[in-house]
């Protein structure tokens, strides 16, 4: 008895130093099932939005490595992503560039206020890219796309990268910010070749 | 309120139709970033050298008037309500907020606590205080959100001095981490999609790397904030609820513990930061 108080009274030493050697804000996050059950009861959904609030095996890996993917997981992720990719059945991979760049304006869409749909999504490419010249109301949080395809010399393999990179952005780049306007059914197959236009013509604003 | 308020409101209203149109010239003149910014920041200083100028004082105003004014199906005011220092004491309430409390066995941000003592001290409802809690654009912010204002704005120019050291506190602050960085929905978006690294922004609106505490302190004590381009206050609750709303998810219940969770990582994040509140934003 005496023995096994010395023990705890060690072992309470220990724990104390322990937590002291540790910062303050070294709190552990909370487990991701803790956090699915929070979301369950917090967000009100209708039957048909259920599936927004579970996240998918890629959303899982990137959300608990925040975006840092070990290698294994990343291919995994890259892996899953290309076989989820669907081509236009006629091969054309270039639609309407004057169409694209409307798209790539419009923010609308997937929002609880635009149910039921007005009009067809957009994919807010200006939220995040500088596209073209003219549009200053452009963000930063991805790269700059001006001349994305005159610094390809518009080859046909850059328009099908680009392509790939709209339909499914997991593909080339696990735990990428940007949606996957074509594996999430954001974007249809005709909008997502629009915006490939937008990049890869040469009479195209982000070319100008 | 007085006549010199109300022309120093309407002198500062002038000011920002003035800089709405700094910005389009600046926006002409290529260099709309550090224009725009520095316009921002006169309007801040301006506001910062007459503290009576920010027309989201007027929500403060009207939240103390209901505050202090019997209301309710049980007629009675939320002077009953305790904050966390004691019932009726709104000084530096807030620069402690969020905290557990124990009588409602959870742990509450500012507006969870005042929606909780309209509940339970006033006889409100609860569905119909949670069911449409923000105003939409060119509205005036809502009766609970008003309080919000008042209540935050009597912590103003404080540091805030949350402990967030009970297990419950702790446990929010965790969940709050997770939840920064958990992805969901069809455009795959976390917090940190936006929020995650410095010096970004989604079209011309600059965003804070929450995920910084540097950052953060800069910004978490600037809610309730009075937002020139919906003319309205905006509380923490609606900044969140707006959040997932653009994040395509769906409505996030004011007072829920997502909320909650988020608001107590925030300011654990902002620890130390200064009060500012209503703050000021484009």
């Amino acid at each position: 008895m005496r023995h096994a108080r010395a023990v705890l009274l060690i072992a309470s030493i220990a724990i104390v130093f322990g937590a002291r050697a540790a910062p303050a804000q070294e709190a552990r996050a909370a487990d991701a099932a803790r956090a699915d059950a929070a979301i369950k009861s917090a967000l009100t959904a209708p039957a048909d939005w259920q599936s927004r609030l579970v996240p998918d095996e890629t959303m899982r890996t990137c959300s608990a490595h925040r975006n840092h993917p070990p290698v294994d997981l990343a291919q995994a992720i890259a892996q899953r992503a290309r076989a989820a990719i669907v081509y236009p059945v006629d091969g054309k991979l270039l639609g309407d560039w004057h169409k694209g760049e409307a798209i790539a304006q419009s923010g609308y869409g997937l929002r609880f206020t635009d149910y039921p749909p007005r009009m067809s999504n957009g994919g807010n490419c200006y939220a995040c890219h500088r596209l073209s010249r003219q549009e200053l109301s452009y963000g930063t949080l991805g790269p700059p796309l001006l001349d994305y395809g005159k610094a390809r010399n518009y080859g046909a393999a850059d328009a099908r990268a680009a392509y790939e990179k709209i339909y499914d952005t997991q593909a080339s780049l696990p735990c990428s910010n940007m949606p996957r306007f074509g594996s999430n059914g954001i974007l249809s197959i005709e909008q997502i070749k629009d915006l490939v236009a937008l990049l890869m013509s040469p009479d195209s604003p982000v070319n100008k | 309120m007085n006549k010199k308020r109300a022309r120093r409101l309407r002198e500062l209203l002038g000011c920002a139709l003035a800089l709405a149109a700094a910005c389009v010239l600046a926006v002409a003149a290529h260099a709309q970033d550090d224009e725009t910014e520095r316009a921002i920041e006169k309007y801040r200083q301006m506001l910062k050298e007459d503290p009576w100028s920010n027309p989201g004082l007027l929500d403060a105003d009207r939240g103390e008037a209901l505050w202090t004014t019997a209301g309710g199906p049980n007629n009675v005011s939320l002077e009953g309500c305790d904050l966390g220092k004691g019932a009726g004491k709104v000084d530096g309430a807030f620069a402690e907020l969020p905290r557990y409390f124990a009588d409602a066995g959870r742990v509450m941000d500012v507006e969870t606590r005042i929606l909780w003592c309209m509940e339970k001290l006033q006889g409100f409802g609860h569905a119909e205080l949670v069911k449409r809690p923000h105003p939409t654009a060119g509205q005036a912010v809502k009766e609970l959100g008003a309080i919000a204002t008042y209540v935050a704005s009597k912590s103003s120019g404080m540091r805030y001095a949350v402990r967030l050291e009970q297990p419950a506190e702790k446990e929010a602050v965790a969940l709050g981490e997770t939840l920064f960085y958990r992805r969901s929905g069809p455009f795959d978006f976390a917090c940190t999609t936006c929020h995650g690294a410095s010096g970004l922004r989604i079209r011309l609106q600059g965003l804070p790397q929450l995920s910084n505490p540097e950052e953060a302190r800069k910004v978490v004590g600037e809610w309730p904030a009075y937002r020139v381009s919906n003319t309205h206050v905006m509380t923490m609750q609606h900044r969140l609820y707006d959040c997932y709303w653009q994040m395509r998810l769906p409505e996030l219940e004011l007072g829920s513990e997502v909320s909650v969770a988020l608001i107590s990582w925030l300011t654990r994040q902002a620890a130390g930061g200064e009060i500012a509140a209503p703050g000021l934003k484009r």
